[in-house]
């Protein structure tokens, strides 16, 4: 079983090491996530309802206030 | 009002421009993930070093597609919360469950397979690598099945009931999701990824035939491409058939508008080419098309599979008038009273929170009555006049001719490519102006493939979820302003990474062209 862990763990690293284009593409997936939670998803995407309204409850009231007109 | 609906129209683009850059990367990952898989057999049966190293080749190329495009469909969920919050509250669970398990599914999956995939030579045994790479495809398209499932819910809500307490729509039927919308819509997404992928690997091959490099490579690489290709596109006609036949069951007034089809007839032809009039209203006497060649039964037969049946055109919806299979005039629901049971039902939820605030069950119980049944028709209460429910007539008929027209031309084009290159590679190889034909036939293959979305959405309008919630009562109580300044975030961070996804690609297409393969 440690064989498998330790293959398992010498092919992320040999492939990690010996990439060529991968390095590139590991820089844009880093860099598109950090900006999409760190910046979008936390300054610019909040999930309204979360924000203003405390509880399920609260919630539920406030979408039945929006679709019933009130 | 000015507000909500520059809000409205400004998350509609928003939600457009981020699903429309999602499919540049989808349909190539799926179609390719499959290519690569295929070509690892061969290289695994044959002991073929040359397979192999076209096997790696486009492999490299998956994983330049699949890395940029990774994760840019979490934006969509990003504006559900966000811009869509009434719809998110709205769909609970039936939305949620099959998101959840698309994410889990394709972490554990893809990242572990596509990890042995990708690093794995020489690692493991070959068996397993080519397992891993099947795995890989199967997986991607397992991902896919769930967000088709969750659209194919929109399209056509079954398998839960409304409860007023929560608000949300409560699923009580898991199953019921997998419905013959669903079943047709993954199948016919999914495969369009194989068409579009052969017509990828066709039209880099081409690149290299172009520049006199590694004949060989291209050559075979064309081969398994326009095989994939013709397969999907095949598969694709026959579950666009399947899907014309539960749009016409399900949501007659996006196939009317498919057609541009105002008052129905029996038999109905088919419009292959035409320009629809935008003079033309529901209640007016304009003609429909200014200009139209029609194909006699045409419609008829790709509704209802009876060359004879009656198609309902726009008008007809309206009015609640159909005729049944035995020729009989029936009477649907019209949209008046569909509007007028909407708003009833409206009313009774009102009344439902107003009791359940003053902890009156007898109230409760009597409102819940009412709005159990008319709830069918929720959405339709939204609505002034029955010209709201009217999806964009125009967008949507010239989005399925585009990409009707482009699917047949793409079935020739790959019939084309293998009678051609099983008959003589050397003059297939020679042919500079079909070359050409191919790398100029790619763009259209997505051109193709994105109007099929653009008729799949923009024909269900006004609905986010079919009869039960327009997008004007979905959306957030937010500013435009805040939508406007995201929608131009997005449009610069998705342009960005398709110059990347573009820049990289040319990158290692031209070091292939400069190598021996």
């Amino acid at each position: 079983m440690s064989n498998f862990w330790r293959n398992t763990y010498e092919m992320y690293r040999d492939g990690f090491r010996n990439m060529t284009v991968g390095r590139y593409l590991w820089a844009i997936i880093i860099v598109k996530l950090l900006i999409m939670f760190l910046v979008l998803k936390l300054f610019f995407f909040p999930n309204i309802l979360e924000r203003d309204y405390a509880t399920e409850a609260e919630r539920a009231e406030a979408v039945r206030d929006a679709l019933t007109g009130d | 009002m000015d507000n909500l609906i520059t809000t409205v129209d400004w998350s509609r683009w928003q939600f457009a421009m981020t699903a429309i850059y999602h499919w540049l990367f989808v349909p190539l990952t799926l179609g390719l993930s499959v290519i690569v898989a295929i070509m690892e057999t061969i290289s695994y049966r044959k002991k073929s070093a040359e397979w192999l190293r076209i096997t790696k080749f486009w492999m490299t190329l998956l994983a330049i597609n699949f890395a940029i495009g990774v994760a840019t469909g979490i934006i969509l969920e990003f504006e559900f919360g966000t811009n869509w919050s009434n719809y998110s509250w709205f769909v609970g669970d039936i939305f949620g469950a099959p998101l959840a398990i698309e994410g889990i599914l394709a972490f554990f999956m893809e990242a572990t397979f596509g990890a042995v995939m990708f690093f794995g030579w020489g690692k493991v045994s070959e068996r397993f690598h080519l397992a891993s790479t099947w795995l890989t495809a199967i997986g991607a398209s397992i991902s896919a099945l769930w967000i088709l499932v969750a659209n194919s819910w929109m399209q056509y809500p079954v398998g839960m009931e409304f409860d007023p307490a929560q608000m949300r729509n409560v699923m009580d039927d898991f199953w019921a999701l997998f419905s013959p919308v669903a079943i047709n819509k993954f199948f016919h997404a999914v495969l369009s990824g194989w068409a579009l992928a052969g017509a990828f690997v066709i039209a880099v091959s081409s690149y290299f035939l172009w520049k006199g490099s590694n004949r060989e490579f291209a050559i075979r690489s064309i081969k398994v491409g326009a095989w994939t290709g013709l397969a999907g596109l095949l598969l694709t006609m026959y579950t666009g058939d399947g899907s014309a036949v539960e749009v016409t069951k399900t949501q007659p007034m996006k196939l009317a508008a498919m057609e541009g089809l105002y008052e129905g007839h029996a038999p109905q032809s088919l419009v292959a080419v035409g320009v629809v009039n935008p003079d033309k209203k529901w209640n007016n006497d304009e003609p429909e098309y200014l200009f139209d060649i029609s194909l006699p039964y045409g419609l008829s037969i790709l509704a209802r599979h009876d060359y004879n049946a009656f198609v309902p055109g726009i008008k007809n919806i309206i009015e609640g008038v159909d005729v049944n299979e035995a020729g009989d005039t029936i009477y649907t629901v019209s949209y008046a009273e569909r509007i007028a049971r909407g708003k009833t039902a409206q009313e009774a939820l009102k009344n439902y929170g107003i009791a359940m605030e003053q902890h009156d069950t007898v109230a409760m119980n009597k409102a819940l009555t009412a709005l159990e049944a008319d709830y069918p028709y929720f959405g339709y209460g939204y609505f002034n006049n029955v010209e709201e429910a009217i999806p964009p007539v125009a967008l949507t008929f010239y989005s399925f001719r585009v990409m009707v027209i482009l699917g047949s031309f793409f079935l020739l084009f790959f019939i084309a490519c293998l009678v051609w290159v099983y008959k003589s590679e050397d003059t297939f190889s020679k042919a500079r102006w079909m070359q050409l034909i191919s790398m100029i036939a790619l763009p259209l293959m997505y051109l193709c493939s994105q109007s099929g979305w653009i008729v799949a959405e923009v024909g269900r309008q006004p609905w986010t979820v079919q009869d039960l919630l327009p997008v004007g009562a979905a959306i957030s109580n937010i500013p435009s302003s805040s939508v406007i300044v995201t929608f131009w975030m997005f449009a610069v961070i998705f342009t960005l990474l398709l110059i990347a996804e573009v820049g990289i690609m040319v990158h290692w297409i031209n070091k292939g062209v400069k190598q021996s393969l």
